[in-house]
């Protein structure tokens, strides 16, 4: 009970300092970002009549494939990026880490309730962002479009895939992060050194494919993108019963980390 | 009880403190030294911030590095002058208090308690960027006793603090070890650390170099000669006849042939043969003063080396 109580104050408290205040900026500004280019196509398409060829079939294409190079890739990486790395380097900037290293409660404790604060944060922000650019997208042909999506268990299922994909990019990416805020004082550097071996996942042999979150992810998006797009090319995805406990699984064991790495941690901001 | 068994603590290759052995009961306890000396290093692995590299702390048995026990019993007001953003005085105190895990009623009752006892109640409405230093330095100190420690840390806590809330917060000092609790703070006002301390720890570059209260000190240091100001009317007598004590180190005349500063290893006899020069020979006495019985003599005494008090 005392346990989940401090959970939850953690939680409450980084919400209120991280994401209620001028430091929230960049992480709103890439909220923004995808909802101004799907908005701009919506009312381009639905004021001005511009005219949109193929269907629905289209349409999913190119969500597809702008979910896994814009979103997936940009928005909800950097987007982790923003969220996770200053719960620890962060409050080390700011020289306020003493105040939880003040209380009662154990760095392994504080370290999962930092991730559990980054975790809300992320699957109600990309989430948000996946479920309004998906409504966007087919909402741009009219309500219509919208209204024959969502009457299909195959609209559905689309839908509630995307925003699981997001999810777990969230619970891997954060963990990831989460480390690398504990660990790094720099952490942009492996942010950037990840962000590298994520773009060539596409390009690796099998064997490196797996020492991936990306292809995980990739092998989860519900609509899968024709070879001759130019945009993506997955040759062997993994397959769900892999790439969820995987995911999960990576993440546990990266928490874990961050955890051990935060009970060595010294408060030494002179130095920092 | 505060317990430092041999520890040493080293920044790579620089030295914090090295092997202190301490053990600091309850009442007020002051640990005294110049910047860098090591007293913040001292306060930071008795409160777990920081571990020794060598050694072992422990307070009331529970080792520095458990904070979910150790916090329960300490509280910790730090000199970092930095806030969480965009937090109220009261919901400063009262979010860490929730990190206790007490339920949101007790932390505010609690928190308004503690506002109330740093005299901080007008003002715990307002965000916390918009105070004064004082201020702030009261609203931390708040929330270091907020959840009513055993032991209650404090670094340099009266920096930044008027002459009035100097007083009250040295009132409140005293209170809480009335309280019984254990108090320990750093500072380098010398002359209130005197006033207020039960007990002095004297610290340099990362070594504690005394220990106890002002006469205990001078105790531990009992190599070194002891100074004594006197003005009377035959200072030259005086001086004459001390000579010719064996612990006797060094005597000064002053210019205007009154006064002498003694420097002697046993001061038991000088004040013997004193007696004895009124009785025998009728020496006036003016004035007779230990010249180093406040802490930061004795503080210049170990850190300068000898003879620095005139």
């Amino acid at each position: 009970m005392s346990v989940r109580r401090q959970v939850l104050a953690v939680q409450l408290l980084e919400i209120r300092k991280r994401f209620l205040g001028k430091r929230a900026i960049p992480v709103y500004l890439l909220v923004i970002f995808p909802l101004m280019i799907f908005g701009a196509r919506a009312f381009a398409l639905l004021l001005f009549g511009v005219t949109q060829s193929g269907g629905l079939g289209h349409d999913r294409v190119m969500y597809a494939a702008l979910y896994r190079t814009l979103i997936l890739r940009f928005v909800v990486y950097f987007g982790c990026v923003a969220v996770f790395v200053p719960l620890f380097r962060g409050d080390v900037l700011d020289k306020s880490l003493h105040y939880y290293f003040l209380a009662p409660i154990s760095r392994k404790t504080l370290a999962v309730a930092k991730y559990l604060s980054g975790l809300t944060a992320a699957v109600v922000l990309w989430n948000g962002v996946t479920l309004a650019t998906w409504l966007l997208l087919y909402l741009a042909r009219g309500p219509g479009a919208l209204i024959e999506m969502l009457s299909t268990a195959g609209g559905w299922f689309e839908l509630g895939s995307y925003l699981a994909v997001t999810t777990l990019a969230c619970i891997g990416y954060g963990a990831v992060f989460l480390l690398a805020g504990v660990a790094y004082k720099s952490p942009i550097v492996p942010a950037l050194a990840i962000l590298g071996w994520e773009s060539i996942n596409a390009l690796l042999p099998p064997i490196l494919k797996a020492v991936s979150v990306i292809h995980y992810l990739e092998s989860l998006c519900p609509v899968s993108i024709p070879p001759d797009s130019g945009i993506a090319i997955l040759a062997d995805p993994a397959s769900p019963w892999v790439a969820v406990p995987g995911i999960l699984a990576l993440a546990a064991i990266l928490v874990t980390l961050a955890a051990r790495k935060a009970e060595r941690l010294e408060i030494l901001y002179g130095t920092e | 009880m505060i317990s430092f068994e041999n520890v040493s603590k080293f920044y790579g290759e620089i030295l914090g403190v090295n092997r202190v052995t301490l053990t600091i009961t309850p009442g007020i306890t002051s640990l005294v030294g110049p910047n860098g000396s090591g007293k913040t290093t001292l306060m930071n692995l008795m409160t777990g911030l920081l571990r020794p590299t060598r050694g072992r702390v422990t307070v009331d048995g529970v080792p520095s590095d458990r904070p979910e026990a150790l916090m329960r019993r300490v509280g910790y007001c730090t000199q970092y002058d930095a806030f969480p953003p965009g937090l109220s005085g009261f919901e400063f105190v009262r979010s860490l208090l929730r990190l206790h895990g007490d339920a949101d009623a007790e932390c505010r009752r609690k928190a308004a308690k503690a506002i109330e006892r740093v005299g901080l109640s007008e003002a715990a409405f307002r965000p916390v960027a918009g105070y004064s230093k004082g201020m702030r330095q009261r609203i931390r100190l708040a929330q270091a006793i907020a959840h009513d420690p055993d032991v209650v840390v404090l670094d340099e806590p009266l920096n930044g603090l008027d002459p009035m809330a100097r007083a009250e917060a040295i009132d409140l000092f005293r209170s809480l070890a009335r309280e019984g609790r254990t108090v320990v703070l750093s500072s380098h006002i010398l002359h209130e650390v005197d006033l207020l301390s039960d007990r002095v720890v004297l610290v340099h570059h990362g070594y504690v170099v005394a220990d106890g209260d002002i006469p205990g000190v001078r105790d531990e240091i009992q190599e070194r000669p002891m100074q004594i100001l006197l003005r009377c009317d035959r200072p030259s007598l005086v001086a004459s006849r001390i000579f010719e004590l064996d612990s006797a180190v060094e005597i000064k005349l002053h210019d205007d042939d009154r006064g002498l500063l003694v420097h002697t290893r046993d001061a038991e006899k000088f004040y013997r043969l004193l007696n004895g020069l009124v009785l025998e020979h009728g020496v006036d006495l003016e004035t007779i003063l230990p010249a180093d019985e406040d802490v930061e003599a004795v503080y210049r005494y170990l850190i300068e080396g000898e003879g620095s008090t005139s």
